[in-house]
């Protein structure tokens, strides 16, 4: 017997393409997944037609418009769909820099879908709850101890609701001193989290966005230039997107507080930092985490994600209701809380993860946390040096210091050597089965790609992953139409982004997609 | 393409000062200067890294060049059968702004899909004089002095985006502005970019692959957000002056007034006072009521005061006091200062620094920055 031959490196990859339709393309008139046995007499005598009874308002004049179609159609369909996509599960996913982008463990996925969680209904009686609502309060509390924050909501669905969550107290606070008003601002900066910026402003506050000093740390002095009695709060990552941890922070909040606004800590991705600092510590008075990310619960494209806002004692009397309250004996839901905010999302938060993230952080124990952030950094700072031997990369500011968990880097010396830009870049990985990430818009670092390990990828991943980005950028410097010209083994294609500013040119359902293209007339 | 008309004209002196260190290439002493430093132009060679990419169309594409060296002799080399456009010939590096401006003209008449130009933000300038705001036109980067927003990043660029404008895939056209630099003060150490004008050309969105961020708005998109947040701030009976740029002007379409663009307008919310004012116009109005200002920093530099607006002299802005002046700017035109300060040159050192320092500027719809002032 032959041995196995040894794979090429990088290995080839060559992704299935199916020209599969949208799924209402599929639809024929009168195919169904599942025929229903007609109504037993007795029944029918029985029950009458149960649609009658719902409210005139609540019936539907016609049925919806769904696809109709077999159920062998429908899962050909979605497992097509599923090898035409790159994930976590699938490639080496470091290149969604800032999503922290860490193995989500199968065995929480497991838990999660216990019938003992699943069957539980959110209405029923807390008495008969005790289990999730015990979890809840214990995750609470770890988060607490992690932050060193004084009180936690889990109701958030997402990292982005719980930052808006934490505005939304923010704004409560304000106006429980007859501020709310005249403290209209929110201070912001270019590298923190897109996210801090957006829920400011769907809250209706008017963002304030500071950009770096050479060194790429975020301006003390145009913080001072900033603040005012407008300012409501800061709202700010650390380490940014750059993965440079801003070690001015604690002036920043002291700067902030004089000027009577509040300081809340983005920690969405807290995975560089997991046991070594803390928000309380640097003086905030709330923080957030994705529970998604650090805290290794899956996505929320891939299902969905959770939030959790922490808050110190003053924020408190905000938090949304119903709190999970526990007397030593039983656990309860508290509805009576006169400052609350109200409610973020229906019922308690996203159960299934809230037991995930804590049995990922039970698995690991408080210095099995730190033991996270520490690879994820030696991960990253190992990139950072390998990446860097890279022709064309460059690692814009704090030259020759270490980062903490991620990396935006720029191809900018590649792209003024060969023509070939980021984005191009970008497209080709995925020829690799790989990814990388430019950056958020705008491009403050020219022609971006951001990376971030996490502690879940080896050494050999890392050097993998590596190896695909040197081949490109050789391919870069001698054969760059293969970069101009692809995805060549890969389902991506190419998307005009010009007519984005034009809603005749695109629709985000199918009915509006129907509508703008002339096939129905709007109802 | 059949039946697709392109013209081409190429500045063939553009870029010949840069190589020998001599930042440019307006006027001819420079250009002789140059030649006895033993510079050969680029804009031949870089003009056919564009045609290039247009190779497989010689048989279908109508190609119209300027004459000679300026157009004619590279689309021939690159496989073309040009249609030289009807003019005087000056080869051996003797042509003039006049032979572009002709033959910009000329293909304007013509009505050519496209005119492709290759030179530097002269040569754009030179264009726009020539034919205005409202043709089609795109630059191949061939120039010392690259300022404007009217070039492919490199060659390669502008004949890959002219080819997908020509076979009509979904390119757009936008407004860019023409800027041009002072050489004489470029070769003294100092950088003086002004606003020259405005050119419509082809534009493709960067291809963004990720789909958690949203392609950020055009520029047109991100000046009317400007223009909503600064009428929004704006009072019954302030006159306001309005200095030069397309973001500022977008707040006088906003309003529907006219504004013009390398001009600086007086307004208020309701009407254009006046239009195109000299500082001694500035002044007598504010001998006899308050102004604002509304500013925009010229592209590239970043320069507040002190290029192309110097109708708004130092003695305006004491008159109309710091507190008095809004900064508007796009955020990808701040994102391009690579941290860089804003800068004022007012030629008054007083003034100057009386601006320096941080100042908010608006970027958006309730959306603003702070931003370093230095001189």
């Amino acid at each position: 017997m032959k041995p196995i031959a040894k794979k090429p490196s990088p290995r080839r990859f060559h992704q299935a393409r199916w020209d599969e339709p949208v799924i209402f393309e599929l639809s024929q008139t009168g195919q169904r997944g599942v025929l229903l046995p007609p109504v037993e007499a007795e029944i029918e005598k029985q029950v009458g037609n149960p649609a009658q009874k719902l409210p005139e308002a609540l019936r539907r004049k016609k049925p919806p418009a769904l696809p109709e179609m077999s159920q062998n159609q429908v899962l050909r369909h979605y497992v097509r769909v599923s090898q035409e996509t790159l994930g976590v599960d699938l490639n080496i996913d470091i290149g969604q820099g800032t999503c922290t982008m860490k193995y989500n463990p199968k065995i929480n996925d497991q838990l999660a879908s216990t019938p003992k969680l699943t069957e539980l209904h959110p209405l029923q009686d807390e008495v008969t709850v005790q289990g999730i609502l015990e979890i809840i309060y214990r995750l609470e509390g770890m988060l607490k101890e992690i932050s060193g924050m004084d009180r936690v909501s889990l109701q958030p669905g997402a990292g982005s609701a719980a930052i808006y969550t934490n505005i939304c107290m923010i704004r409560a606070y304000h106006a429980s001193r007859g501020d709310a008003q005249q403290r209209d601002e929110v201070i912001t900066t270019i590298f923190s989290h897109p996210s801090n910026a957006a829920a400011a402003k769907v809250a209706g506050y008017k963002v304030i966005t500071l950009y770096p000093d050479p060194d790429g740390y975020p301006d003390l002095e145009a913080l001072k230039a900033a603040v005012s009695d407008r300012t409501a709060a800061l709202l700010i990552t650390n380490p940014e997107d750059t993965g440079i941890f801003n070690p001015h922070i604690q002036e920043f909040v002291d700067v902030v507080h004089q000027a009577g606004g509040l300081c809340f800590y983005d920690q969405a991705n807290a995975n560089g930092i997991l046991g070594i600092t803390r928000a309380r510590e640097a003086g905030f008075d709330a923080c957030h985490f994705n529970l998604h990310k650090t805290f290794s619960t899956p996505h929320g494209c891939g299902g969905p994600g959770a939030g959790a806002s922490c808050v110190t004692d003053a924020l408190a009397p905000f938090l949304p209701v119903p709190t999970v309250e526990f007397d030593g004996q039983k656990y309860s839901l508290n509805y009576n809380r006169p400052q609350s905010i109200g409610k973020v999302r229906p019922f308690y938060g996203v159960t299934p993860n809230i037991l995930r993230a804590y049995a990922w952080i039970m698995s690991l124990g408080a210095d099995g946390l730190r033991e996270v952030s520490e690879v994820a950094v030696l991960n990253n700072n190992y990139l950072l040096k390998k990446v860097l031997e890279i022709r064309g990369v460059s690692a814009p500011y704090a030259k020759g210091k270490h980062r903490i968990e991620q990396v935006r880097y720029s191809w900018e010396k590649l792209t003024a050597e060969t023509g070939i830009h980021s984005e191009e870049m970008a497209v080709r990985i995925a020829d690799f089965g790989m990814h990388f990430w430019t950056s958020h818009h705008p491009f403050v670092v020219p022609e971006p790609m951001t990376l971030e390990p996490t502690e879940a990828y080896s050494k050999a991943d890392l050097d993998e992953y590596v190896a695909v980005l040197r081949q490109m950028a050789e391919e870069a410097y001698t054969n760059p139409e293969i970069i101009k010209t692809a995805p060549h083994n890969s389902t991506v294609h190419h998307t005009h982004h010009d007519p984005f500013d034009d809603p005749d040119e695109w629709a985000v359902t199918w009915r509006a997609y129907l509508r703008k293209t002339g096939q129905t007339k709007r109802e | 393409m059949a039946g697709k008309k392109l013209g081409l004209i190429v500045n063939p002196i553009a870029g010949i000062g840069g190589r020998v260190g001599l930042k440019g290439s307006d006027g001819l002493e420079i250009q002789q200067q140059a030649r006895a430093l033993g510079a050969v132009p680029l804009a031949q060679e870089r003009t056919a890294a564009a045609l290039e990419v247009l190779h497989s169309f010689t048989g279908e594409l109508e190609l119209v060049t300027a004459p000679g060296e300026m157009g004619e002799l590279v689309a021939q080399k690159c496989g073309f059968s040009p249609q030289p456009i009807s003019g005087p010939q000056r080869d051996g590096g003797l042509t003039t702004a006049d032979d572009t401006q002709l033959a910009a003209q000329a293909m304007q008449e013509a009505k050519v899909d496209l005119i492709l130009f290759a030179g530097g933000d002269g040569t754009a300038c030179d264009i726009y004089q020539a034919i205005g705001s409202n043709f089609p036109v795109l630059g191949i980067p061939a120039g010392v002095k690259i300022y404007s927003a009217v070039f492919g990043i490199t060659p390669k660029d502008s004949g890959e985006l002219a080819l997908a404008f020509l076979q009509g895939k979904g390119v757009r056209i936008h407004e860019a502005e023409v800027l041009d630099l002072n050489e004489d003060a470029y070769r003294d150490g100092q950088i003086s970019t002004h606003l020259c004008g405005s050119l419509t050309i082809p534009y493709r969105r960067r291809r963004v692959q990720n789909q958690k961020v949203p392609t950020p708005a055009s520029e047109v998109v991100q000046a009317q957000a400007i223009a909503t947040d600064v009428v929004e701030r704006m009072t019954p009976n302030q006159a306001y002056i309005l200095g030069p740029g397309t973001t500022t002007r977008a707040i006088a379409e906003h309003l529907d007034l006219p504004k013009t663009l390398v001009g600086v307008d007086i307004i208020t919310r309701d009407k254009l006072l006046v239009s195109d004012v000299g500082e001694q116009q500035i002044l007598e109005m504010l001998s006899h009521r308050p102004l604002k200002l509304i500013v925009t920093p010229t592209g590239g530099q970043g320069f507040l005061f002190g290029r192309g607006n110097q109708q708004i002299s130092p003695r305006v802005i004491r008159l109309v006091g710091r507190e008095n002046i809004l900064v508007v700017c796009l955020a990808s035109k701040i994102a391009a200062l690579r941290g860089r300060p804003l800068l004022v040159d007012t030629s008054d050192p007083k003034v100057d620094k009386l601006l320096t320092g941080y100042v908010e500027v608006v970027t958006g719809y309730r959306e603003k920055i702070i931003y370093k002032i230095a001189y």
